[in-house]
């Protein structure tokens, strides 16, 4: 059935406080450090001090000594995985680098890399054995910066790594996993025809995801070989299945609970301590927990990519882009797979062009291996595109919206990757900028304004969902998905939308891998629109359950029966005449009509729907400092329809802020021996609330036709414009071009001095 | 009969160079079945690792997805998320 008529609505497009609110306002929700077990042992990482080394010999004699101590596990006591890939977690998984990655074999390849864990009956023990733990390493030369990475003469991480996507195969190993190319019409012709070239490069900095609950995990394993994980993460299933692979266990024989999980924003989408806590408690017999510091967080676990992005815009002096070539070397951490495939793909989404050549290449370097964040790769290759453009309307003096208006993808538009767009809101969002009063509003001296545009695909995938109909007539609604942004919310929603009842009356829960039938991780901008559309139907079946009990109370044929705010009615005068018939008395009886009323249902859904997004950004500048302030700043958005429209607008103020943390201050700091200096959020800045004002939304309703409410995924989109609008708000505001992010204080002073040497003479 | 586009350049490889050609085929199963037929290889390379847009929506590992006979298709690397 479709819900799009948005009038006809009574429960999904209002507000209702979330399920799980109470619990984590007063702290009495369940995160992943805060499970224990009778008999649990403390588990603790140690970790590699240097950015590339072969291990030669680790002797854990001494460590064994130190009492409470029960097991110290290393790469021996885990299987030697083949190099094999697949699709389980939020992109290609080479499982040989997971295992690798989990606990190093051979080497150590970035500072922070586990290279042994120990269990001892106390947190003490367990880091005193850590420290006795003696590890002979080689230490090798080391590479951080991408582009050094890629040079001839760096040194090489992996032997057995020769680039992919060029031909002949390379002879030689190289830090370059894989050259991708995307090509659509005649790119020389395209640059011919131009009145206007520009030519800029621009970088990024790998960031974090910045979650505030660190990974966390407690494992039991029993005797008979039954596990069970309880940890935080984007995915029970994912967790069930990576443990499964790694520690090569059946799948059957581990149960994964997810825990609450404070943020994850893609970066918990893959294991770090889950197969470790179960070598741990494999070798022990006792159960084990694992949590990780901030600083194990930063060293050990997985930034989003950074990189080089070279733009190329070909244009007539009316604007109208006609070639765009774009080269991306994307950071992949210490093992191939930099999201380059999608930030290739996302670059010119949200225009038609017709000659357009894109390259990319996924380059590893001394890292911690890259994980996923909020649209993986779109916001690194958007910033460099969507700050060209400026540069582009800059140079023709055209409005930033206008020329994004001209270039504009819409209906019937082949992207350069291929497909041809459909149910697209792109231009509705750069209309809706025009027309908020934001876009007006008078600058003052040292602001600026800037506008990017954003684009990213949407996931569907496959989702299950149970509703059960309490004997009381209240609902309860299984999802298989982690709640990270208020998804338990929107699924009671949707379910208390199809059965007719109030909100409250429906209680959702997030099931463990015994509850529920395998669902995709959260991820992807997926749960609302996959998940919620199993929901639904498993909703719809329960109706038709209800009308198939009615019909038996009123002794009639069930297509005599309809279904109406809750409520059983005959159909017609032919059908008799009764009083309708409630969901509760319907539930109280159902044991005489046949038994519990519920449903299951498990889909693979698909049609996500593409999401788009513009931004408009003030800035004020100090030119004393090079501190920028926020003053406004407004995300507008095709959200298909929204479900709950607070959740939407949090997910879109959360992927802005994120944005603008990833602009302005974040980045890695390392020292000349390749280790992280900076792994606390005392030196690494992410915004805080007093940096930034209340972030304006404006929520365009496409309907996405393939979802029963007309949802689209949400959290991706928001965070790639970001980077764009604030160096070109910058731009406006003091003629200063920043192409290499965070556009920090330190960096924009120096600029501003190269631009006005008379300030530093007044000093 | 369906039309398949293929823009990524790495798997045309597999293609001998090809990029586009018409294949009779009326779901995403025998699409596949189709292809791998026509060049061994690549319907391997289609489970694992790309999805599949059909008249400009993409679908991942949607082997009953129906096709019609004036289909666009365009095989592109499998999307993920964060």
């Amino acid at each position: 059935m479709s819900y799009l008529d948005k009038a006809a609505l009574k429960v999904v497009g209002t507000r209702p406080i979330r399920p799980d609110g109470v619990d984590k306002v007063i702290g009495r929700a369940s995160f992943g450090a805060d499970h224990t077990m009778p008999g649990m042992l403390w588990g603790k990482v140690k970790r590699s001090p240097h950015a590339h080394a072969r291990i030669k010999s680790i002797n854990i004699d001494k460590a064994l000594k130190v009492p409470g101590v029960h097991a110290i596990v290393t790469s021996a006591d885990f299987p030697n995985i083949a190099n094999e890939e697949a699709f389980v977690g939020e992109g290609p998984m080479n499982f040989r680098d997971l295992s690798r990655n989990c606990m190093a074999r051979d080497k150590a390849l970035y500072d922070g890399h586990a290279v042994a864990a120990v269990a001892a009956t106390t947190q003490a023990a367990a880091e005193e054995a850590v420290e006795l733990i003696e590890v002979d390493y080689e230490v090798l030369p080391h590479v951080i910066d991408v582009e050094a990475a890629m040079a001839s003469d760096a040194p090489v991480l992996h032997d057995d790594m020769f680039t992919q996507g060029v031909d002949p195969k390379p002879s030689k190993p190289s830090n370059v996993a894989k050259k991708i190319t995307f090509a659509k019409g005649d790119i020389a012709k395209g640059f011919a025809e131009a009145e206007v070239v520009i030519e800029r490069k621009y970088t990024t900095q790998p960031v974090h995801q910045a979650y505030i609950e660190p990974h966390a995990c407690v494992v039991a394993i029993a005797p008979d070989g039954q596990a069970t994980i309880w940890s935080s993460s984007q995915g029970q299933f994912m967790v069930r299945a990576y443990c499964a692979k790694l520690l090569a266990i059946d799948i059957a024989n581990i149960r994964a609970v997810p825990a609450e999980i404070g943020g994850g924003f893609g970066g918990k989408t893959l294991v770090y301590l889950e197969p470790v806590a179960l070598a741990l408690s494999k070798k022990s017999g006792r159960p084990v927990k694992l949590v990780m510091s901030r600083e194990d967080v930063f060293r050990g676990t997985g930034p989003a990519a950074g990189g080089v992005i070279e733009v190329k815009l070909g244009a007539k002096k009316s604007g109208r882009i006609v070639a765009a070539e774009l080269v991306l070397k994307y950071q992949a951490g210490a093992f191939a797979g930099s999201p380059v495939g999608p930030g290739c793909m996302c670059a010119f989404a949200m225009y038609d062009l017709d000659n357009v050549h894109i390259t990319g290449y996924d380059v590893v370097s001394n890292r911690p291996k890259v994980a996923a964040y909020r649209a993986p790769g779109a916001p690194n290759s958007s910033f460099g595109v969507e700050s060209c453009i400026d540069e582009l309307a800059r140079e023709l003096n055209i409005d930033p919206l206008a020329i994004r208006e001209m270039n504009g993808a819409r209906e019937g538009t082949k992207t350069p990757y291929g497909p041809t767009l459909v149910n697209v809101g792109y231009l509705q969002t750069v209309e809706a900028a025009r027309n908020h009063p934001n876009y007006s509003i008078p600058l003052g001296p040292n602001q600026g304004r800037g506008v990017a545009s954003g684009f990213w695909f949407n996931i569907g995938g496959e989702s299950s969902a149970a509703v059960h109909i309490n004997e009381d007539g209240t609902a309860s609604v299984v999802e298989g998905n982690p709640d990270i942004g208020g998804s338990r919310a929107s699924m009671a929603m949707m379910a208390a939308e199809v059965l007719g009842i109030p909100y409250d009356r429906v209680r959702p829960v997030v099931g463990d891998t015994a509850s529920i039938g395998f669902t995709f991780l959260t991820g992807g901008s997926r749960v609302t629109f996959a998940t919620g559309m199993a929901v639904t139907q498993a909703a719809e079946k329960v109706v038709e359950q209800l009308k198939s009990r009615a019909a038996t109370i009123w002794d009639i044929s069930p297509e005599a029966v309809e279904w109406k705010d809750g409520k059983a009615f005959p159909a017609g005068a032919n059908a008799g005449s009764f009083e309708p018939l409630s969901l509760a008395d319907i539930a109280i009886k159902s044991g005489r009509t046949g038994g519990p009323i519920s449903a299951e249902v498990s889909i693979n859904a698909q049609g996500a729907g593409p999401g788009f997004a513009t931004h408009i950004c003030d800035v004020e500048v100090d030119r004393e400092t090079g501190h920028v302030k926020i003053l406004r700043y407004t995300a507008v958005q095709d959200v298909g329809r929204a479900i709950h429209p607070s959740y939407v607008e949090g997910q879109m103020q959360g992927g802005v802020t994120q944005g603008i943390g990833w602009a302005l201050n974040e980045e890695y700091i390392y020292d000349k021996d390749g280790r992280l200096e900076n792994p606390g959020f005392l030196d690494y800045r992410v915004p805080v609330a007093s940096d930034l004002p209340m972030i304006d939304t404006v929520m365009v309703e496409v309907p996405n036709p393939r979802h029963p409410f007309g949802a689209r995924g949400v959290g991706e989109v928001p965070i790639v414009p970001p980077m764009a609008a604030v160096a070109n708000a910058i731009a406006d505001a003091v003629g200063a071009r920043m192409r290499d992010l965070p556009m920090s204080p330190p960096k924009l002073s120096a600029v501003l001095d190269e631009q006005d040497p008379p300030r530093l003479a007044a000093e | 009969m369906p039309h398949v586009v293929m823009t990524g350049i790495a798997v045309r490889r597999l293609t001998g160079g090809v990029t586009e050609f018409d294949v009779e085929a009326d779901t995403v199963r025998r699409l596949i079945s189709e292809l791998d037929r026509r060049y061994p290889g690549l319907g391997q390379q289609i489970d694992e690792s790309m999805a599949v847009a059909i008249d400009g929506e993409i679908f991942q590992d949607a082997y009953l997805q129906p096709l019609k006979p004036d289909s666009e298709i365009v095989l592109i690397p499998k999307i993920g998320g964060g």
